[in-house]
């Protein structure tokens, strides 16, 4: 069919990097390369005005947008779609600069192809980071455009006008007039043409789409039970598998009596592998069955020694130390030096695990001459590589068809599983499809990591910081992922926002010491780096208020004053929850404050006491300045969703480590927030006209400052620690 | 005619031989039985580690004992014991240094079998593979660590005698009282024992405590023990670990369940059923609900208990408690949320059911991670009240309580 | 073999007694709409009926089940208040990666079927066994305080 479509390519990469770089400023993630995804050369070239991105395409196929004959758009999403609401976002930009509906738009999954899909902004092909919208806010709108630009001009060709003469509308081509033709009768003829090199997108005020509540478009199926995620795919011939690896990480099998586990009616057969041992059969309960037979004998190896205290020790000691400097601005020890007082405060964090409610799934079908991978991924470039790697084929001869994906936050950033599955299946000849059980799930994460933060602030006469010296003691989640730490030996992620704090200070220092925890692998946890140092800054800056005895309401207004957007967001806050009027008795507020992901975000939540412990969440309010919003309804329900996944965290959880081994295997023992305990998230959208910004984790930084500053607010107990329950309290 | 000689001596030591290898076999597979029905492995294996190595915890008022390793190595286990040294330590309770054992190991319920059963198990235990696992250091105080105290101890208590049939009883009864009072040691866990730590006769099977958790009264006992229970109830608790109408075995019971009882033959679990049944009544410890409670649905006050109930147990229980989910998971009706006390329904909340060999809807996960001590008294407050119709308020600083005696 | 009745239809199927009901449904029965999340009735996300009441199908050996009339989520749409759950989730816009919805709605369908009186602490009730690591749980409560409206139960 592929002669019957016209393909109309789209994005002049030039001016959309342009755009991206003049729109996000210094909120790109410094310069990171993974080795397995080299800076798009396409965009490169693009960028040097020596090809159109299109010429790169073999077979002539667009990279984002295709139309057909049949006037259907086909939008070939970058971005992978796991409950954000992304694809929809991006089928809003294109048909809003396309002129279709959104009912005219088929989304397909874009294949791993770094030189096309490239996120500009990560610089590899991946879905996370809060950089969805950010990065495809311009070449896609500039797609849509482009191919409705061809059209026009294919229509007036026809009609013999000026194609300033003519507009699109609804899939189709108006003349001057009255004419008008539907796109799939001009695709042959705008096929023939050129690539502009004129593009203009629409302005803001006419948008018609864009910025209206849209409905999306994957959900009808997801209330029906049709959705497909990787956990439900069915192939001819496939067996399931399941497995189990060392419960310690690093360990290996030692040896394996699986004469129980091959009488499990159902199990065909074990596969094992040097730190895995994986049972094959025909439905999912035999599998599990199968590897509970199984009596393994494991090496657990060195890191079977480590217990939670151990890790605790050692970030304890790391954080007395000082580490490589991140950023050094003024001059630190003159301004504690003469400053009127001092304060000092640790903050620490504990492992998280992701637990998206999909347990690890992926489908594997290894032959001699190729191999097909069917997975919800965020990283398919990287599940291609592994692929290759796994089975000796060339990485284009692995296909991977990526999926819904049910849950990640972050989770599917690795792709340890994805391995894992193509290990197993490299085995045996038939396709598999790996399902985890829940506890291999929780056990075998790769864990946010825990970190110790101290903060040492130079305190003015009127009670004001003048600067601070920060202490970041952790693993690198960058070196993990990555290979290695950049040359500067900082994790650019550990400290980001710390070494560009929003509050006005004279003096910073921010030192990034590693301690690797060794006893799990260390990966990307909803809110990253972004949420870890907000924590910190957040909770000090606070301390810093009630020590002054100020607002902190106010208080942070005084060193926010060259931060107008900031200012603006936090004015709407105490007007939408009357800031100014107390609180009854026995409740407290807290608030906290941050430039997130290219948005500005505030939130505040209100406590009431029940007795001495228990904690009842009266209210939680968020505001959002995400400027230019392209479908308001996915703004709030990632400000909703965002915010309550954090609470959840910040009130429970804490992955313990005894032996080397993960003590939480499911949920009774990581506790997750169920709708009985669940506020309503108040969110209110700050209108604005700035470049977009991320909203996926905005929410989820700034939840649990925001919690321990109300929590002081109401028991007048200053918790420094994460999760909330370990100093005693309880949701009452 | 010599030669002939010589043949017929290798053919009769071969027979020989032959003979000996297969009364082995027996023997081992004779002993195996037994040391299930004495449930060897669940004291003398520790967690994660090889069955019959030892090393399992034991958190006694007077300190923590450590199970010793009986597998057949020579330096770490029993793998150099001679058989009157292996009999005399089940028997009298005495070590092969001559020490004596604490009565945490269950001697004077071993002491009933006779030799040739205990060496069956000895015969079994030397067949296992050796396991190179040194004993932990008991932690006695003083004067606990006094082992010479303990000569005292088995002169009053120790009963050092061999079962003997009652002529008069049935072979079934029979059976079952030297299941019972023998390998299986029942009493142990289910009979009182006095201020000196020894089972108290008189109260023979009348209920007592053991790390926190109640094993119930099992005497015949209509209103406190097992009169109401039919044979069958008792032989599908013995073998699957639940009666219809008397709920699923947990804590220590649970255990009991997967390593022992459920391996035994049928015969033998209906044999300790008709032991247990003819036992002498004792009315005491905690009645069994004498009517089952009116079926209720879901609580219109907004309390805590009620709260978690619904968060974390309403998905199997249900509200009218009759776990429509699953037969299991019935409440209504159970001692569990009929004692004032809560023993078994906190050690249940905190410990959960693993009973992992056991259909799924026998387990039940641990929640002593997730909630703390005020959260749980609540949600037991609630059980009672809802379930058992108590009106009886359970205190945080209970469950503080039994958080801490745990067993093991 | 066991005789299994799900969405009106009667299955034969040659399992082993003690395999969770989940797990005939998604891979004997490729009924994939029912999902997995725990194993241990923790997370509702298997949430399927049983004679109308909710059930943990993960934790539902399904010999237990033979006789019994199975629902699975794909075996509602025919029911016009079923319909009208699903209506209010699209309204709602209450999906976000959408794993566990089958599993809220078969909850929230069972309180509505079930209750003449419905609010904010039923809603607690019936519907605090199914975990959303989205989190859309303010979703859910305004979708079925929809439903509960529009069909006369609702009593704050």
């Amino acid at each position: 069919m592929k002669d019957q479509q016209v393909k109309l390519e789209m994005a002049s990469r030039r001016r959309f990097l342009k755009g991206i770089s003049a729109a996000l400023g210094g909120l790109v993630v410094g310069a990171w390369l993974p080795p397995m995804a080299p800076k798009s050369a396409a965009a490169e070239a693009v960028a040097q005005g020596k090809a159109s991105l299109g010429d790169s395409l073999a077979d002539g196929f667009g990279a984002f947008v295709r139309v057909g004959h049949d006037g259907r758009v086909a939008l070939i999403s970058p971005k992978a779609e796991m409950g954000q609401g992304i694809q929809t976002g991006i089928a809003m930009m294109v048909a809003e600069e396309l002129e279709v509906g959104l009912d005219q738009i088929d989304i397909q999954e874009a294949p791993p192809n770094a030189e096309l899909y490239t996120d500009a902004l990560l610089q590899f092909q991946a879905t996370g980071g809060s950089t969805s919208t950010r990065y495809t806010w311009e070449p896609l709108r500039r797609a849509g455009a482009t191919a409705r630009m061809l059209l026009v001009r294919a229509a007036a060709s026809v009609w013999e006008t000026d194609s300033n003469l003519c507009h699109a509308r609804d899939g189709k081509v108006f003349g001057p007039t009255g004419q008008k033709i539907s796109y799939g009768d001009l695709v042959d003829l705008a096929a023939t043409y050129a690539l502009p090199d004129d593009v203009i997108l629409k302005r803001p005020e006419d948008f018609h789409l864009i910025g209206t509540p849209a409905t999306r478009l994957d959900t009808p199926t997801k209330v029906n039970g049709q959705a497909k995620f990787t956990i439900d795919l069915d192939m001819p011939g496939m067996l399931i598998t399941s497995a189990r690896a060392c419960p310690v990480y690093g360990g290996k099998v030692r040896q394996v009596d699986d004469k129980a586990a091959r009488r499990v009616p159902g199990v065909r057969d074990i596969v094992i592998l040097e730190d895995v041992v994986a049972v094959t059969a025909t439905n999912t309960w035999a599998c599990f069955q199968g590897l509970k037979a199984l009596n393994i004998e494991w090496d657990y190896g060195a890191n079977s020694k480590i217990d939670s205290a151990v890790v605790d020790q050692k970030l304890q000691d790391a954080i007395q130390r000082d580490g490589v400097v991140a950023t050094e601005k003024g001059a630190i020890d003159a301004s504690l030096q003469a400053a009127s007082s001092k304060f000092e405060a640790v903050y620490e964090q504990p492992f998280l695990s992701r637990s998206p409610l999909e347990p690890m799934s992926c489908v594997v079908h290894v032959r001699d001459d190729g191999c097909d991978l069917w997975v919800g991924t965020q990283v398919p470039g990287f599940a291609q590589q592994t692929a290759a790697a796994v089975t000796g084929l060339k990485p284009e001869q692995v296909k991977v068809h990526n999926q819904w994906i049910g849950g990640a936050f972050g989770r599917r950033l690795d792709f340890d599983f994805i391995t894992q599955a193509v290990r197993i299946a490299s085995k045996v000849s038939y396709p598999v499809k790996l399902t985890w059980s829940r506890e291999e799930d929780m056990t075998h994460d790769l864990y946010r990591p825990q970190y110790a933060d101290r903060m040492t602030a130079a305190v003015n006469g009127e009670g004001f910081p003048v600067g601070w010296q920060h202490r970041i003691a952790g693993g690198s989640i960058f070196a993990r992922y990555v290979g290695s730490l950049p040359a500067s030996g900082v994790d650019p992620d550990a400290v980001e926002v710390a070494v560009d704090p929003i509050y006005k200070l004279d003096s910073l220092k921010v030192h990034f010491i590693r301690e690797e925890p060794e006893v799990v692998p260390v990966s990307w946890w909803r809110g990253v780096g972004v949420l870890r140092s907000t924590f910190a800054i957040e909770c000090f800056v606070d301390e810093l208020a009630h020590n002054a005895g100020k607002d902190p309401l106010s208080y942070r207004k005084t060193l926010l004053a060259h931060k107008p957007r900031v200012l603006t967001a936090l004015d709407l806050l105490a007007s939408k929850v009357a800031w100014d009027s107390p609180v009854p008795r026995g409740r407290g507020r807290g608030l906290a404050v941050g430039e997130v992901f290219g948005s500005i975000v505030v939130t505040m939540v209100e406590l009431s006491a029940i007795g001495e412990k228990g904690v009842r969440i009266e209210r939680l309010v968020t505001v959002v300045d995400c400027g230019l919003v392209t479908n308001p309804t996915s703004v709030k329900a990632q400000m909703e969703g965002g915010t309550l996944f954090g609470l959840s965290a910040a009130l429970f959880n804490e992955i313990d480590i005894k032996g080397g081994q993960v003590q939480q295997e499911n949920f009774h023992a990581y506790r997750q927030l169920r709708i009985s305990e669940a506020p309503p998230v108040e969110v209110h959208i700050v209108p604005s006209a700035e470049a977009p910004g991320g909203v996926g984790e905005a929410g989820t930084a700034l939840i649990g400052p925001a919690l321990l500053n109300a929590v002081n607010a109401t028991f007048g107990d200053r918790v420094r620690r994460l999760p909330l329950v370990r100093s005693g309290y309880f949701i009452a | 005619m010599r030669k002939i000689i010589f043949g017929l001596l290798a053919y009769l030591l071969v027979c020989v031989d032959v003979m000996a290898v297969s009364s082995d076999k027996a023997l081992v597979a004779e002993g195996e039985y037994l040391a299930t029905a004495a449930d060897c492995v669940a004291c003398h294996t520790a967690p994660g580690e090889k069955p019959f190595a030892g090393g399992l915890a034991f958190e006694l008022p007077f300190g923590t004992l450590y199970t010793p390793n009986i597998t057949p190595d020579a330096e770490t286990g029993i793998g150099d014991w001679t058989d009157d040294e292996f009999v005399r330590a089940l028997q009298e309770g005495i070590s092969r240094e001559g020490e004596h054992y604490y009565p945490a190991f269950p001697y004077t319920s071993y002491t009933k079998m006779p030799r040739e059963d205990i060496l069956a198990i000895k015969a079994y235990l030397f067949s296992l593979e050796p396991v190179h696992q040194p004993a932990r250091e008991n932690d006695i105080g003083f004067p606990f660590n006094q082992r010479w105290g303990m000569y005292l101890w088995n002169f009053v208590f120790l009963d050092d005698k061999r079962f003997q049939p009652d002529l008069d009883q049935s072979e079934a009864w029979n059976r079952g009282a030297y299941l019972v009072n023998g390998p299986g040691h029942c009493g142990e866990c289910h009979t009182p024992r006095n201020i000196f730590q020894a089972t108290q006769s008189s109260e023979l099977f009348a209920g007592a405590d053991i790390g926190g958790w109640r094993a119930y009264n099992i005497t015949s006992s209509d209103s406190h023990g097992i009169g109401q229970w039919s044979e069958d109830q008792l032989v599908s608790y013995f073998s699957e670990g639940y009666a219809e109408g008397h709920g699923v075995a947990g804590g220590p019971m649970a255990e009991v369940v997967e390593y022992s009882l459920r391996h035994l033959s049928e015969s033998d679990l209906r044999a300790i059923a008709t032991y247990l049944k003819a036992t002498d009544p004792k009315a005491v410890g905690v009645p069994r609900p004498a009517v089952k409670p009116k079926l209720a649905g879901a609580p219109l006050n907004e309390d805590l208990g009620s709260k978690i109930f619904a968060d974390a147990c309403v998905s199997c229980h249900q509200w009218d408690g009759r776990g429509n989910q699953s037969p299991t998971a019935t409440l209504s009706g159970l001692k569990t949320v009929s004692d004032p006390r809560a023993s078994n329904l906190l050690g249940i909340l905190l410990e959960g059911n693993p009973a992992s060999s056991l259909p799924v809807n026998h387990r039940m996960p641990d929640f002593g991670a997730i909630y703390n001590d005020q959260e749980l008294a609540a949600l037991a407050t609630f059980v009672l009240s809802h379930f058992g119709r108590l009106d009886t308020a359970i205190e945080p600083e209970q469950v503080g309580e039994r958080r801490s005696l745990s067993l093991h | 073999m066991l005789t299994l009745n799900v969405n009106g239809t009667t299955h034969q199927v040659d399992v082993p007694g003690d395999m969770p009901l989940l797990w005939v449904i998604r891979d004997i029965l490729k009924l994939t709409g029912t999902k997995f999340g725990c194993g241990i009735a923790q997370c509702g996300a298997c949430t399927v009926h049983m004679d109308g009441k909710p059930v943990r199908s993960c934790v539902l050996p399904v010999q237990s089940v033979a006789g019994q009339e199975i629902t699975t989520i794909e075996g509602i749409s025919e029911k016009p208040l079923a319909r009208k759950v699903q209506r209010a989730w699209l309204d709602h816009e209450v999906a976000q990666c959408g794993y566990c919805q089958s599993g809220q709605i078969m909850s929230a369908l069972a309180l509505l079927n079930d209750q003449t009186s419905i609010n904010d602490h039923a809603i607690d009730l019936a519907m605090a066994g199914n975990l959303c690591r989205c989190a859309t749980y303010t979703r859910i409560r305004e979708a079925i305080k929809d439903v509960s409206e529009s069909v006369g139960v609702w009593q704050p």
